[in-house]
């Protein structure tokens, strides 16, 4: 039995206009495609690789390690404020240039200049080059041509973006209604953040995938709730409120009965002592006006929270009790990846509130860990492709855009390519 | 000797090897338990974090004593046991097998 009214066309899949014959999974297991994606996907879209936050004043920087896009990225605050990216390269002979004790290791702090440890080139925050050492020994070498090498970035609400593609069009453009319905979201509020991170056996696109379909939830995470709520929540199933597609970017819109539930006894004691839990805080804190156009599109009286996908690897859940979490799936691999999750919070001003935090940032893990596990056993069955074809149901439409959306990039660089080298 | 907890919660300094400023050494210790011993600091120390809550409320994290930040760290870790003790019945997620996600920023007290 429906809960909430599907499409006229019977379906949220059939609405989008995708297909709803089983799917192959293959862009998932090939090494080859994987190498394809990384040329059409990330060179090509904006990627979100941090928050202002991580920037609080000129001179402060950090990296990220972008194995996808072969490359390293410094991201740094200006003395003008700006912030910049560049590749992590010194111009003199490619060492790395920013990092500590492991090259591989992600570092973040703040500094004057960045000065290579291998023969002490320095460059300013802007990327100029201001000393070489011995700069005598050198022939004809003029410093104003050997900056370090920018990359494109842009911010939008205090997400810093980057883009190794010069011909994209800009950040606000690529990102669409959904990023323009949320302009106003009081994210600059919630500023206490809990970062979680792991390395997971599965193709990026596995993990988006668990996220973006909670028809997993009442099975695999059955355990997590009370036994009588577990087998009321197997009975019903899970439909969402409704299901969005924007370009590459998709919106999953779901209820949320359990910030606060509605019988107590339905969830654990230290829920109800701290009351918080997966879905947050159950007293939400005061946050001002929030952008009502960009969330709970149907409007719903049970709307708990919205989940959008950023094409490629950028979900942003935003929920009803005014906080906010992000997931990033960086790969390393055609079956291997880095997810990264960050919780934010209106910061607690006192015990009582940090400890509500805690439970729901515990509670986060408690499910991750459950989800990260299913998700190497999906990729090296898959892998054996002893079956191919896998059936989706509507409420996995999510999924299905995802896939079809990353095909189609694929084909599309793969077409511009030929074309050009025709 | 100073105190290492609020002297109204003095009774829970049995339980100190569980102040800890991170949710890696909770975690960690939580796993290096046995449900004996989870179960009997969860029975002690829920009734006290039961009764603290009015307290808590009035401790403000600008200017936290060090009493009062153990005590907040300790109970830190009673609300990472109260998975294994209320409902996993093992240290351990169940169904998480080899799957590890380590918390890499956490907001200090």
């Amino acid at each position: 039995m429906a809960h909430f009214p599907k499409p006229a066309e019977g379906s949220w899949t059939e609405h989008f206009k995708i297909d709803t014959s089983p799917t192959s999974y293959e862009d998932s297991i090939s090494p080859e495609h994987y190498e394809a994606e990384r040329e059409a996907i990330f060179k090509k879209t904006w990627l979100n690789i941090g928050r202002v936050e991580q920037l609080p004043k000129g001179g402060s920087y950090f990296t990220k390690e972008l194995s996808a896009a072969k490359t390293s990225v410094i991201v740094v605050r200006g003395k003008d404020n700006e912030i910049r990216s560049f590749h992590n390269i010194c111009r003199h002979r490619g060492n790395k240039l920013v990092w500590n004790d492991f090259p591989r290791e992600e570092v973040s702090g703040s500094c004057r200049q960045f000065t290579c440890k291998y023969h002490g080139w320095r460059y300013d925050l802007d990327g100029e080059l201001t000393f070489v050492q011995q700069e005598g020994e050198f022939f004809d070498l003029d410093k104003q041509n050997f900056g370090l090498a920018p990359i494109r970035t842009e911010v939008w609400e205090g997400f810093v973006f980057i883009n190794f593609d010069n011909d994209a069009a800009p950040l606000k453009e690529y990102l669409g209604a959904y990023a323009k319905g949320l302009d106003t979201y009081p994210f600059g509020k919630m500023t206490e953040v809990y970062k979680y991170r792991a390395e997971i056996g599965a193709n990026w696109k596995l993990f988006i995938d668990a996220f973006m379909e909670f028809y997993h939830a009442p099975i695999l995470h059955q355990k997590q709730a009370v036994d009588d709520e577990s087998r009321k929540l197997r009975e019903v199933g899970y439909e969402a409120l409704s299901y969005g597609v924007d370009g590459p970017h998709a919106l999953v819109s779901s209820w949320g009965g359990m910030a606060p539930p509605k019988d107590e006894s339905m969830v654990k004691p230290i829920e109800r002592l701290l009351r918080s839990g997966l879905f947050g805080l159950w007293d939400a804190p005061d946050v001002g006006p929030i952008p009502e156009a960009g969330l709970n599109p149907t409007r719903h009286k049970a709307w708990g929270e919205d989940s959008f996908l950023f094409f490629p690897n950028f979900m942003l859940l935003v929920w009803k009790p005014n906080w906010y979490l992000t997931y990033h799936y960086w790969p390393t691999s055609y079956n291997t990846h880095t997810f990264e999750c960050s919780l934010y919070f209106v910061p607690p001003t006192n015990a009582y509130e940090r400890l509500q935090h805690e439970l729901a940032a515990v509670t986060f893990k408690e499910y991750a860990l459950q989800d990260a596990n299913t998700l190497e056993a999906t990729q090296t069955m898959l892998e054996s492709r002893a079956v191919t074809e896998f059936p989706l149901n509507d409420q996995e439409v999510a999924l299905r855009h995802l896939h079809t959306t990353a095909r189609a990039y694929v084909a599309d660089h793969k077409a511009e390519k030929d074309q050009a080298s025709a | 000797m100073s105190n290492l907890l609020p002297a109204e919660y003095a009774d829970l300094e049995k339980f100190a090897d569980w102040i800890l400023p991170t949710e890696k050494e909770r975690y960690a210790k939580r796993l290096a338990s046995s449900m004996d011993e989870l179960q009997a600091f969860y029975d002690e120390a829920f009734p006290r974090l039961e009764a603290a809550v009015p307290y808590l409320k009035t401790v403000s994290l600008e200017d936290i004593s060090e009493e009062d930040r153990n005590l907040t760290y300790l109970f830190c870790s009673l609300v990472n046991v109260t998975f294994p003790v209320e409902v996993w019945r093992q240290a351990r997620v169940p169904d998480s097998g080899a799957s590890m996600v380590d918390c890499i920023v956490e907001p200090a007290i």
